[in-house]
């Protein structure tokens, strides 16, 4: 049963802490969480199957074009539900225009995939029972993206621009850093890891209208309590989330699991607001 | 002008003050009233039906306008609260567990554990940020249909469970629409009375304004939980009757779409109103009747509803329908302070001690703000307090008004120690303060926004405001009195009707003024109020602070104009990187070297 655990735990989990990391990528460029970080990965799942089961694509073709796609949602994102409220982001309007956004692609894949879960294809055919690819493809997923990221983030300029931008908005500005393409960039790059993380569990969570809640509030988890923009903290929030959430399932079943991870997520934020590595907020008068 | 016409009768009688507009707000209320009770008249049980669920739905609604609309939090996952006082409501009254209940008495229950859970689902918002309140909303509204699934010996499970039955006259499709239709109105009215209260613009001031909400004095867990009740407790009723009207329930019938439903009936009523997200709720319940093909997509129909309302019409049907504010202002208007009103407002304030800061220290992270300040304000007294940008001095004014938490140092007003980091704490004892940017409610009246000031003066409490008992109308009568008098006093009464955001920059300061004058403060905090102003208007603001000062406040001023500050100041303390540099009357200042060196200039 460990071992069940182990394996199952570690793969949600890492898709969980790729959610979180959608989630702060698009947070770090615009101030702004969005509702579309779950459904990225839904359709990470359901582009996939599409392509692959459906038109029969290889999956050399199949992944680019779900990872294209995704990408191209975050960018229409980030025109239709993001840059209208920017001016206005104390008002919160973006909770409500990025919630609008993600019931759209909702129901737009209900109606036109269907409310049934349909199979994912195998991708690499590889290992089997504990060590079958459904379980350490997301978590070698994870890995390759967090190291990509941090590749990107110190040591190219696009990403060091990222960094500006996400440091101080109007800092960036003044550089010159044309920051609006940034932002941009920075939703296309947030669609592809949402739809990586959709993909590469695409196994697991199989290809479903309905997982987009449900990956939007467990991948929010671990950024919630790694705190906000910190992607290591996302990563290790996810994992620990994916554990503790296949444990209590393996254990006490699946209501009681997720009336335990809820119940976990409130008592550790009210105690913690900011999240466990995350910084406190700044100064309001 | 009207508003000037209201005022003219002010000292006289309390007949005067009643707000003339009441009865033209009521109309359309009154409207669909008629037309409610008129729908009988037509003989479809079908149509019954929808009446009847929109009413239950509106039931829901007006709680939830409370805190989405007002509060502005964003509780999205409310049909949590909904089934659970279906669920609630059913079981009791269907005896799965106890002996069975009356219909009435489950229905009771239900709001009991509605409000209790009102609360639990809303105490993420007391901490939490906006978007994971709303994460936290829609979390539990997962759970609760989980838990109604799994739990199957009492809630049926996925087979569902019956719902009550109401006893005659309500057992008829009809009677139990007049029966749901008796408590939408109801619901209406005590939520229109929390609104007209210092409640509700101090729910607004919490959602527009909250720094401002806390130096005045409002407590915001306090009130967010009286909300909470009073909202989980009519959802959960809301839920009862829900089951009554479906006869069956299963944990099917509390889809996502309806809390949806709930939440976008509010945003396109508009906020902060009552007659919008009631237009809201009746529209989106017939929606999916009249375009009954389109039932597949009503979810994506609301999703894109929200959407235009979001990036096109943020202020929804409450600002389709808020004619007043189009009107222009009339446009060479001047403010004209009056400080005779002066003496009527501030009268009956006990005197205070001196207000005294002892060697406070205030650090962050490296950089010493503050470090080591003496200051000390006496009463009726005009204390400057000037010095180069980054001196300290707005952190000082923070410091006093509890916002920053000082390492070192102590602060009394008189004999009563200040405690730190509480600034809702400040106004009770009467200090107030404004802000170097206004802080100001722009959807509310000017008026409204200076009542504010004086929430912490109302007796009524949060249940008394509900029912309209005689000390709320008190309360509001005095409120209104006292704010359109500090309005007199500033010089802005020709304005007290209007949209706060329509107003000049300079009129908000005095605006500002006006809120902080409602507390009939002992010591006043002003943050650079000549900012923006003309030479004119800079005139009559020192002219007004005087004679503020003479009525036996204190006023500690921050300021950057000199000539003012040399002009109605008694005292004046300089800063320079955080330290008193000098202290003493503005002519000793005015030659004091190294001030002279340090910021006046040569």
């Amino acid at each position: 049963m460990l071992a069940s655990i182990l394996a199952s735990g570690l793969a949600v989990g890492a898709v969980y802490a790729l959610i979180g990391i959608t989630y702060n990528t698009m947070f770090a460029t615009s101030r702004v969480m969005s509702f579309t970080a779950g459904q990225l990965g839904m359709l990470g799942g359901v582009l996939g199957s599409l392509f692959m089961l459906e038109l029969d694509l290889p999956l050399v073709l199949a992944l680019p074009l779900t990872l294209a796609a995704c990408a191209l949602i975050g960018v229409a994102t980030e025109f239709v539900a993001v840059r209208p409220v920017l001016k206005s982001l104390d008002q919160h309007l973006y909770v409500l225009s990025t919630l609008a956004v993600a019931l759209i692609i909702q129901q737009l894949t209900a109606l036109g995939w269907g409310t049934e879960p349909r199979p994912f294809p195998r991708l690499l055919d590889l290992g089997s029972g504990m060590g079958d690819e459904k379980y350490w493809l997301p978590v070698a997923t994870c890995a390759v993206t967090i190291f990509g990221l941090e590749y990107l983030y110190r040591r190219t300029l696009v990403g060091r621009a990222f960094i500006a931008v996400a440091e101080d908005n109007f800092a960036a500005c003044a550089l010159g850093l044309p920051e609006r393409n940034l932002r941009i960039a920075s939703y296309a790059l947030a669609g592809a890891v949402g739809a990586l993380a959709g993909f590469s569990g695409g196994q697991l969570l199989l290809a479903f209208f309905a997982n987009g809640p449900l990956l939007n509030f467990y991948g929010f988890i671990p950024v919630a309590l790694g705190g906000l923009g910190n992607n290591r903290g996302a990563v290790i929030g996810g994992l620990a989330l994916g554990l503790f959430q296949q444990a209590a399932n393996f254990t006490v079943g699946g209501i009681f699991s997720s009336v335990m991870v809820f119940t976990m997520f409130i008592a550790i934020l009210l105690v913690a607001p900011q999240g466990l590595f995350g910084s406190p907020s700044t100064r309001r008068v | 002008m009207d508003a000037a016409k209201d005022h003219l009768a002010l000292p006289g009688g309390r007949a005067a003050l009643r707000p003339q507009a009441l009865p033209t707000a009521l109309l359309p209320f009154l409207g669909l009233l008629a037309l409610a009770l008129l729908l009988p008249l037509t003989g479809n049980e079908y149509w019954a039906m929808i009446a009847t669920r929109a009413a239950i739905y509106w039931v829901l609604v007006a709680g939830l306008n409370l805190i989405v609309g007002f509060a502005g939090q964003l509780a999205i996952g409310y049909v949590a609260l909904l089934t659970l006082g279906a669920y609630t409501t059913s079981v009791l009254a269907t005896g799965n567990v106890l002996p069975p209940l009356p219909a009435f008495a489950a229905l009771g229950c239900a709001a009991v554990v509605g409000a209790v859970f009102g609360v639990v689902v809303g105490l993420p918002a007391l901490r939490l940020r906006t978007f994971y309140f709303a994460m936290t909303t829609l979390g539990f509204a997962t759970i609760v249909t989980q838990i109604a699934l799994a739990w199957q010996d009492v809630t049926g499970g996925g087979i569902g469970i019956t719902g009550p039955q109401m006893p005659a006259p309500f057992d008829t499709a009809w009677g139990f629409y007049y029966f749901c239709l008796g408590i939408a109105v109801l619901c209406t009215w005590a939520t229109g009375n929390i609104a007209r209260s210092r409640f509700g613009r101090a729910l607004i001031a919490i959602r527009d304004a909250e720094v401002a909400a806390e130096a005045t004095g409002i407590s915001k867990p306090a009130l967010l939980v009286s909300v909470f009740i009073f909202a989980g407790a009519m959802a959960a009723v809301a839920g009862g009757l829900f089951a009554g009207l479906q006869t069956y329930i299963t944990p099917e019938a509390f889809t996502f779409e309806l809390s949806l439903l709930f939440f976008i009936a509010i945003l396109i009523g508009g906020r902060g109103s009552i007659l919008g997200p009631l237009l809201g709720t009746i529209l989106l319940t017939l929606l999916p009747e009249i375009a009954a093909p389109l039932a597949a997509w009503s979810t994506f129909l609301y999703a894109v509803l929200l959407l235009v309302i979001v990036l096109a019409m943020p202020g929804g049907i409450a600002a389709l329908l808020d004619f007043a504010s189009r009107r222009p202002l009339p446009a060479n208007r001047a403010i004209l302070p009056r400080p005779a009103a002066l003496e009527t407002l501030m009268r009956r304030r006990p005197a205070p001690g001196r207000l005294r800061l002892d060697n406070i220290m205030l650090a962050f992270g490296g950089v010493r703000a503050i470090d080591g300040v003496d200051l000390e304000v006496a009463p009726g007294e005009v204390h400057g307090l000037i010095g180069p940008n980054g001196s300290g001095k707005t952190t000082t004014l923070n410091v006093v008004s509890g916002y920053y938490q000082p390492q070192q140092g102590r602060m009394t007003l008189g004999d009563d120690p200040l405690v730190s980091g509480r600034p809702q704490a400040r106004a009770a004892f009467g200090i107030a303060r404004t802000f170097q940017t206004p802080r100001i409610i722009g959807e509310a009246t000017v008026l409204q926004n200076v009542m504010i000031g004086g929430t912490i003066d109302g007796r009524a409490t949060f249940l008394e405001t509900l029912l309209a008992l005689p000390r709320h109308h008190r309360d509001e009568r005095h409120l209104e009195q006292a704010a359109r008098l500090a309005l007199e006093a500033v010089g802005l009464e020709m304005l007290a009707s209007a949209r706060a955001d329509r107003l000049q920059h300079s009129e908000l300061r005095f605006v500002e003024i006006a809120r902080a004058l409602m507390l009939r403060p002992a010591y006043l905090l002003l943050d650079e109020p000549a900012a923006g102003l003309s030479s004119e208007e800079i005139k009559r603001l020192g002219s007004l602070i005087q004679a503020i000062s003479r009525q036996g406040t204190g006023v500690l001023l921050v300021e950057h104009h000199a000539d003012l500050i040399f002009d109605i100041c008694d005292h004046v303390t300089v800063l320079n990187l955080g330290r008193v540099l000098a202290s003493g009357t503005p002519a000793e200042i005015r030659v004091h070297k190294e001030v002279v060196s340090a910021y006046l200039g040569a």
